[in-house]
This record gives structure tokens, sequence and C-alpha cells, in this order.
């Protein structure tokens, strides 16, 4: 009998899990994410030679259930063709049963690790700003193509090395009545379709994050607790339109800020055996989060806090209608322009014209001055 | 490759079968408590020898000599008739076992008690003293109590594997599948990454072609898992332990 290193031994464990890619165009090289009820593998397309990301189910899936879902993703993503979203090249079943979907192997670092203390301090505002609103262009894209996200946080957020933003994870995507609503019509009165993947699949976890996977009297709540609306975590799927979405944006503008995820203490969902009045109070009394942005360092401007704060409104009807105009607020802010969630006074007007043209006012003060000091010296 | 013990080493054997050894090793049929305690020697002997090694920080020989008493004691004694599967898994058991064993022992009474008609095993201390001296484990004799559970569930799995990877040669052979096996020898049991050779490597070795690699190496993954599964059901007493060191062991969810 061979002695087995550790090496062999962990690569054997992992041979246990590995999907059998025999007899297809894929090799795989080694997992590097999971979830509920799949992974994420790193593996080579041999026809193209290529590196691309393969998502397979854990399981062959006898009922057919988790294939449907993990399918139905794939084709979401298909016609989600958007520089920021990130792109399928394949899908099928592997000779072992389980389904999968190959898509472009993102290298590049996740949100939430990027925006860690360290390398926070490497990313000025504007910097954090612009990779917001690139999440707010892909969302806005899916949006205009009648999908909603419904699990937007960090994790699902891969910044590339060359300042690509690419949104991942579409796996409990909602496709909404209208595929062809219009980019203007989504984010006006959208009226969302019942959900027949959330209802079907109610209870099952998702792949993004299982244990935020739990079920109400109205619905099944799919997402994850600090970044869902309140009417998504209440479980209210024929309420939810791009707004809901909206709202995660504003939990992740505010991460961006201050690098500390939404308070989940303050939005945890009722039990299933609560009433249902329960979480629609809790929901309503959730304080904004004015004070969680602005007691970091370093302080964060209040028009920017009053952005989140209005893009994560308890009431639908009180936030940004599409994550378009909730990035045309934030390019306002980049801009030196007034922004539409921060209404301003004299002074406030003053100071945020004194900061945008303040080289122009330095110069014109500078010339006021040394022409006084002329004038002085002329007189004497 | 050689053997390095005649007891359940030298076949390379669990049973290919689906009974517990567990259970059987309780059994009131000579013949089967004989061939489950032959199994659960095999798969714990060195992770045992290798524990007294370290634990007790006794040198070789007197780790030998623990290691043959012990499971002579066992085999002796009928002590796996005091194993109760609730309460614990069978290495929390010997682990038990062994250390009030060694702690009861002194070693120059122990070899004066060992007598002619006591059982002998063969077992190939050396091999297992190899193994030893080659990880070099970073455990002194006073880590915690956690520290050698946690050694002694990398040296069962270790053994588990090493037996189904003997176990798979031997399938192997036996289908006229030695190249399935020889890649997965030199892919998957490499001693570290760097070893390795990568898959148009192993194509141009065996003259095959890269898809036939990956094939190939499909297949003998898929037949270690199914061996590997057969013999940890051996070492468990419950479908639901087995289940549960499935998916620690293996992460899958048996059929």
């Amino acid at each position: 009998m061979n002695w087995l290193s550790d090496e062999a031994i962990a690569r054997l464990q992992a041979a246990g899990t590995l999907p059998d890619a025999s007899g297809t165009r894929y090799r795989i090289i080694e997992r590097v994410g999971s979830g509920g009820m799949g992974a994420v593998y790193l593996a080579e397309d041999s026809v193209l030679a290529r590196r691309v990301a393969l998502k397979i189910l854990d399981l062959p899936d006898a009922r057919g259930e988790l294939t449907q879902r993990l399918l139905r993703e794939a084709h979401i993503l298909a016609r989600l063709e958007h520089p920021g979203i990130v792109p399928v090249h394949d899908a099928g079943t592997f000779a072992d049963g389980r389904a999968f979907y190959a898509m472009k192997f993102v290298e590049g670092q996740r949100l939430d690790r990027l925006a860690d203390s360290a390398s926070r301090g490497a990313k000025s505002f504007p910097d954090r700003l612009r990779i917001f609103q690139r999440i707010c262009d892909a969302v806005a894209f899916a949006h205009a193509h009648g999908v909603l996200h419904r699990d937007l946080k960090p994790e699902n957020i891969m910044v590339g090395p060359f300042g690509e933003v690419l949104v991942m994870d579409w796996g409990v995507a909602k496709i909404l009545a209208s595929e062809s609503a219009s980019p203007a019509g989504v984010g006006t009165s959208p009226h969302a379709a019942p959900d027949s993947t959330a209802a079907g699949l109610a209870g099952q976890p998702s792949l993004a994050n299982p244990v935020a996977t739990v079920r109400t009297a109205h619905g099944a709540i799919l997402g994850t607790l600090g970044y869902m609306s309140p009417e998504q975590l209440r479980g209210e799927i024929d309420r939810l339109d791009p707004r809901s979405d909206v709202y995660s944006l504003g939990a992740l503008l505010q991460f961006l800020l201050d690098g500390r995820s939404p308070s989940t203490a303050s939005t945890a969902p009722p039990d299933a055996s609560t009433s249902t009045a329960q979480p629609s109070r809790a929901q309503s009394e959730m304080p904004p989060p004015e004070n969680s942005a602005a007691s970091a360092a370093p302080p964060i401007p209040p028009a920017l806090a009053a952005i989140a704060r209005k893009a994560m409104a308890p009431e639908p009807a009180s936030r940004y209608t599409s994550a378009a105009e909730l990035a045309q607020d934030v390019a306002r802010f980049l801009d030196g322009m007034p922004v539409s969630a921060y209404p301003e006074n004299l002074f406030r007007r003053l100071a945020r014209l004194a900061s945008r043209y303040r080289i122009a006012l330095v110069l014109v003060l500078t010339y006021l001055l040394v022409r006084a000091l002329l004038l002085f010296w002329l007189k004497r | 490759m050689s053997d390095d013990t005649r007891i359940g080493g030298s076949s390379g054997k669990f049973p290919v079968t689906r009974w517990s050894a567990v259970l059987a090793a309780r059994s009131g049929d000579p013949a089967e408590r004989s061939r489950a305690l032959e199994a659960i020697l095999a798969a714990y002997w060195k992770p045992i020898y290798k524990y007294i090694r370290l634990r007790f920080n006794k040198p070789n020989e007197d780790a030998k000599d623990l290691t043959q008493d012990f499971f002579a004691r066992l085999i002796d004694k009928d002590t796996l008739a005091d194993f109760d599967p609730q309460k614990a898994r069978l290495r929390t058991f010997l682990r038990v076992c062994v250390d009030h064993f060694v702690a009861n022992t002194v070693k120059a009474t122990h070899r004066q008690k060992r007598g002619g008609d006591a059982v002998h095993l063969s077992l190939d201390f050396p091999a297992a003293e190899a193994e030893l001296q080659r990880a070099k484990p970073a455990l002194a004799v006073g880590a915690s109590a956690e520290s050698f559970d946690d050694f002694l569930e990398k040296e069962f799995i270790r053994s588990l594997f090493g037996l189904s990877v003997t176990a798979l040669r031997e399938f192997c052979a036996s289908r006229g599948k030695r190249v399935h096996f020889q890649l997965f020898e030199l892919y998957d049991l490499a001693d570290d990454d760097s070893a390795r050779a990568g898959y148009a490597d192993l194509a141009k070795k065996f003259d095959i072609a890269v898809t036939d690699v990956t094939n190939y190496l499909s297949f003998a993954r898929r037949e270690f898992r199914r061996i590997a599964l057969e013999n940890l059901r051996e070492m468990t007493a419950s479908e639901q332990e087995f289940r549960r060191e499935a998916r620690a062991l293996l992460g899958v969810e048996p059929e």
C-alpha cells in the first residue's frame, strides 16, 4: 500500500465530488466556490484552449427541479449580453447526471474582499462610486430585459484587474411578466408576474446563500438578509419590481461607503410561524442607514448618505424608480451637481459650488488679493 | 509497491460487500467476527501505532509492542462487544481504549504477560514508522487532546484511502485497465502538485489522446469513490453514521 501525502488525500477527497466530465470538451481543474446545491469549478475548454468556469449541481438531480433551476439561470444569462454580466457559453449534463453550464472565468476579486479595510484604503470614494455605477448599469440592463436579480450583494460582484465589474450569480433571478419591457417602462410602474420559479422551489436553498432562503406565510424568500428589500423579506413575491433591486443597490452603496454590510439584526426574517404583520412592522421601523454611514471614517458626504438612504427607503414608492435613476444621482454627485436625494439650502449649495469650482475660486481670490495689494501699494 | 501487513493489507481487501464490520465484530459467528476484526485491524493499526508514538512519546519499539498488545487484547478480550455505536464513532471508542490501555500498561510487565498463547499479529511496523518520519507531523506530547483527535482522524482517512487505492489497483488490473490506474496514480496520487504531470504530458507518455486522459481519470476516480464508500460503510455501524461520514470524508451523499 502506498503512503498517501496530505496533498494526495486532499485530491482524493475532492475527487469524491468532482463531476464526471468524461466525454465533454471540459477538463475540470479545481473547485473555486460552492453554494447550497452546486459549485463553481475552474475548467479548461479543450476545444478552444481557454479557461472557463463551470457551475455544476452537486448531485444528479433525479426529479429535475434543480436542473431546471440551473438551466433557467443559464438561459437568463444567455439573454443578458452586457459587459457587466458574466457571459454564458454552454450548458448541458455530465455523464454522471449532473447539470452544468459554462461561463466566462472571471479573474478578479469579489467586492466584499476588495472592499475590506486594507484594500478599501487604496480605493477612493470616486473609484468606489464608479464601480457602483457599473453595477447599476448592469442591473438596469437586466431590468430593461425584464429580469430582477434579487440577490445583489458584495459576494456576487466581481471586480477584474482592469476595472471590469461583473454581476454574478443570477440563480434566484426573477423574470418579470413582460420580457420585452422597455427601459423607460421598467421602474416606472412595472408589475411583476407571480414568480413560478420561486413558488415551485419554495424552500429550496439558494445557490448563493442557502441560509437566506426562508419561507413566510406569503411565499418563499430567496435572497440575502441585509440586502433584501422589506417586501422581498416579507415574501411578497407579487410586489417585487426593479425597486426591490434598487433597495439592494442602496445596501451595496452603503457597503462600498463604509465597508460594512447592512445590519441583519433589524431585518431578520420572521419565523414561518410568526404573524405576518410583524415583519411588516419590523421593516417599517427599520432605522435608515444615515447613522451607520456617517459613523465610519473617513466621513461620508451627506449627499451620498442621502442617496443610499433614498435607495433603501422602506416603501418602494419612496425609492429611486430604477437603477438607472440611482446611477444618475451618483453621477451627479461625482460631477459636483445637486442630487435629487439631497435638497440643498443656500449654504449647502454655496459649499458644493465652492468645492466644485475650487480651483477657479482660488485663482479668482488670488487675483483679487494681488490686485488689492497693488492698489494699496500704489496709493502709498 | 509492497504490502505492509498480512492482516488486511496483503490482499488489500476490505471485502467488497456492504456489511458493517463494526457490527459484525460483535457477531456470535466466529468466522464473521474474525473477518470483521481483520477489516478493522487493517484500517486502524497504522493510525493507532502513529497515535501511540506521538501522543505518548513512545519509542519505536515500545509503540510496536503496545500496538501489538492493544489489538491482541481487542481480539482476545472481545473488547468491541462494549462498543455502542449509538454513543460514539468507532474511532472515538478505539482512541479512548488506547488511552486507557497505554496509561495502565507498563511495557516490561506487558512483555512478560504476552506468552506463547497470545495472538501475534504480523504488522509492518517499519513501513508505519517510515510513514511517520516522512510526514513529520508537528505534534508535541503536550498538544491538546483535540489535536491528537484530529491527527487520528487524518491518519484513519489516510489508511482508509490507502486500502481503497490498493483495491482499485487490483480492480483495474482485473478489468484490463492498468493504464487507467497508472494515470490515476501519476495524476491524483502524486505527492505534491509540483510533481504532477499535465494532461498533455500524460497523453504523450501513454500515447493516447488528451480526452482519453480525462475519460480514464474519470473512470478511476469514479471507481475509487465507489470502493472508498464501500470501505467506509464497513467502518460504520449505521446508515446514518455512514452517510454522515461519507459527507465529511468525500463530500458526497451516497446513493
